[in-house]
């Protein structure tokens, strides 16, 4: 096979690997400021352990399932790359990854920092209420099997990407997978204790706009990286990483400050990482105006969106489901109105507000979204059900009482 | 001998401190507290939901006077921590039985 390393693509592409790793300690710190004082290291450990965790369990296996040759278009990848055989600082045997002009380990570092991610966007919707052991033992499981395939088939030559659905960054894979997960395992554990009559307001939000710094510097690699080059598609993803979440902070501002009065801190962290959310599969594919508009429109969806755990009586401690599956499926469909073929040549039917665009797209962009959340959720409920049924999943009341920080972890964040 | 006990607004300690000073005071124990008064609590919003805040931070000061200097005190000490709104906080003056300065030994007004 022919190989030729480009520098530049090369160059960047070490970049980006270093900025999406650096997300993961963001999303703790953004999460972190949003628990409660006495639960704040076990949440930050929730994150720091995915790291971990999945990387080693990336490089034994996950990595061949996601992303081996099985040149079927099928549902999940085989075991070529399976304890990182053939995994080198050349190029890869692999057809489907031959236009690589990187080394294939770098690929392979790349798309594990988005596996170890995308698990640890759980944790906010089971924040304060989980077993550390029945935690590790989640995400593994998880990893194995509901992130390898849903990355195979979407990211990996698998049959979503084949039928024609598009997913720059992965809006379907990191955010529709990690939010259908959470919901399906917030159901399984239940409420924390005492929700939702007692109040259970953040700690830190200085914390949690810390993160949301930090994730969004991270999401110039997340969306700019997934170019896979240093080239203009990376430089128009960069450009739609800034733009939509500043407009998806206007929206969900816009509205907070309608319906409740105030426009808050918390709400600006919110809105922009709802923006980042939905940007996230539009990323590479729209240009001009377009990030804008789904921008804006993710942060007034995303915002609305908060009252769905009241209306349905689940626990969404840190409103994972109304920032990453609600903005993740809304920017999966509305690529379908925006993606552009001037941007990309990938986008071969171009969205219904393009020229000579029609429905096509969207129609596989909801048929994508659709079975990823079904998938995920079904398969999230099942593995989170074992589990609980067997170590246990749900920190019991008094663990809940006193903090999971000292009933867990023998630790405590403050002196007092 | 007088215990006054004062709590007031956190933002007036500096204010409250330079004033006990100028009036003589040689020491103060402060600590942060909480409670309600006639005040009573706020309200906060995190992503739209509403909390109900019932204990309202405040400063709570304690110091060891001379009978005739207590009335003098506690004058300059509530001049010095009134803003005119809700809130303001409470003064007030206890009879101490025995005092004793822990170095020297020292009893009673001495102590002070």
């Amino acid at each position: 096979m022919d190989f030729a390393l480009d520098s530049g693509n090369t160059a960047w592409m070490l970049m980006s690997t270093a900025l999406v790793l650096f997300m993961t300690p963001g999303l703790a710190f953004f999460y972190g400021g949003m628990v409660r004082g006495k639960n704040v290291l076990a949440m930050l450990m929730q994150n720091i352990f995915a790291m971990g965790l999945l990387a080693v369990l990336w490089a034994v296996i996950v990595f061949s399932l996601a992303f081996g040759d099985a040149g079927d278009a099928g549902f999940i990848g085989n075991l070529d790359f399976a304890f990182l055989k053939d995994v080198g600082i050349g190029g890869t045997s692999s057809e489907f990854l031959s236009f690589l002009t990187i080394p294939f380990v770098l690929f392979c570092a790349y798309q594990m920092t988005f596996a170890i991610i995308t698990p640890a966007l759980i944790t906010g919707a089971t924040a304060d209420r989980l077993k550390f052991a029945g935690y590790a033992t989640f995400i593994a499981v998880w990893l194995v099997l509901v992130y390898g395939p849903v990355a195979h088939m979407v990211f990996g030559g698998g049959w979503l990407a084949d039928m024609g659905a598009l997913d720059f960054a992965g809006g379907a894979v990191v955010h529709i997978n990690a939010g259908a997960a959470a919901l399906a395992v917030i159901l399984v554990i239940g409420k924390r204790k005492g929700y939702p009559d007692e109040p259970m307001p953040p700690h830190n939000l200085p914390f949690t706009v810390l993160g949301t710094g930090i994730l969004w510097f991270g999401w110039a690699g997340f969306n700019a990286g997934s170019a896979l080059a240093a080239d203009g598609i990376a430089a128009q993803a960069l450009m739609n990483t800034i733009l939509a979440p500043s407009a998806a902070m206007l929206g969900w501002l816009l509205v907070e400050k309608l319906k409740n009065g105030h426009a808050t801190t918390l709400g600006a962290a919110s809105g922009a990482v709802a923006g980042m959310v939905a940007i996230t599969p539009c990323a590479g594919f729209v240009g001009g105006m377009a990030p804008i508009y789904i921008g804006f429109g993710a942060g007034a969806v995303c915002y609305l969106a908060l009252g769905l755990k009241a209306k349905f009586g689940f626990d969404d401690s840190l409103d994972v489901i109304a920032v990453h599956l609600v903005g993740g499926l809304f920017g999966s469909i509305v690529l379908g109105l925006f993606a552009d073929p001037a941007i990309n040549a990938v986008v071969t039917n171009p969205g219904v507000f393009i020229t000579g665009g029609g429905t096509e797209l969207i129609k596989d962009q909801v048929v994508a979204s659709g079975v990823t959340l079904v998938y995920a959720f079904v398969v999230s409920f099942i593995i989170a059900k074992v589990i609980q049924a067997t170590i246990g999943l749900r920190a019991d009341d008094e663990q809940q009482d006193v903090g999971l920080d000292l009933s867990l972890h023998a630790e405590t964040a403050y002196s007092n | 001998m007088k215990l006054i006990t004062a709590v007031i607004k956190p933002f007036k300690l500096d204010e409250v401190k330079t004033a006990l000073k100028g009036a003589g005071v040689q020491g103060m124990t402060v600590t942060e507290v909480q409670g309600f008064g006639r005040q009573s609590g706020h309200t906060e919003v995190y992503r739209g939901a509403e909390y109900t805040v019932e204990f309202v931070p405040k400063i709570k000061i304690e110091l060891l006077v001379d009978d005739g200097d207590a009335e003098g005190i506690v004058d300059a000490l509530a001049a010095a921590a009134r803003t005119e709104k809700i809130g303001d906080g409470k003064v007030w003056i206890t009879d101490v039985g025995a005092v004793q300065r822990i170095r020297t030994g020292e009893k009673g007004p001495e102590a002070i």
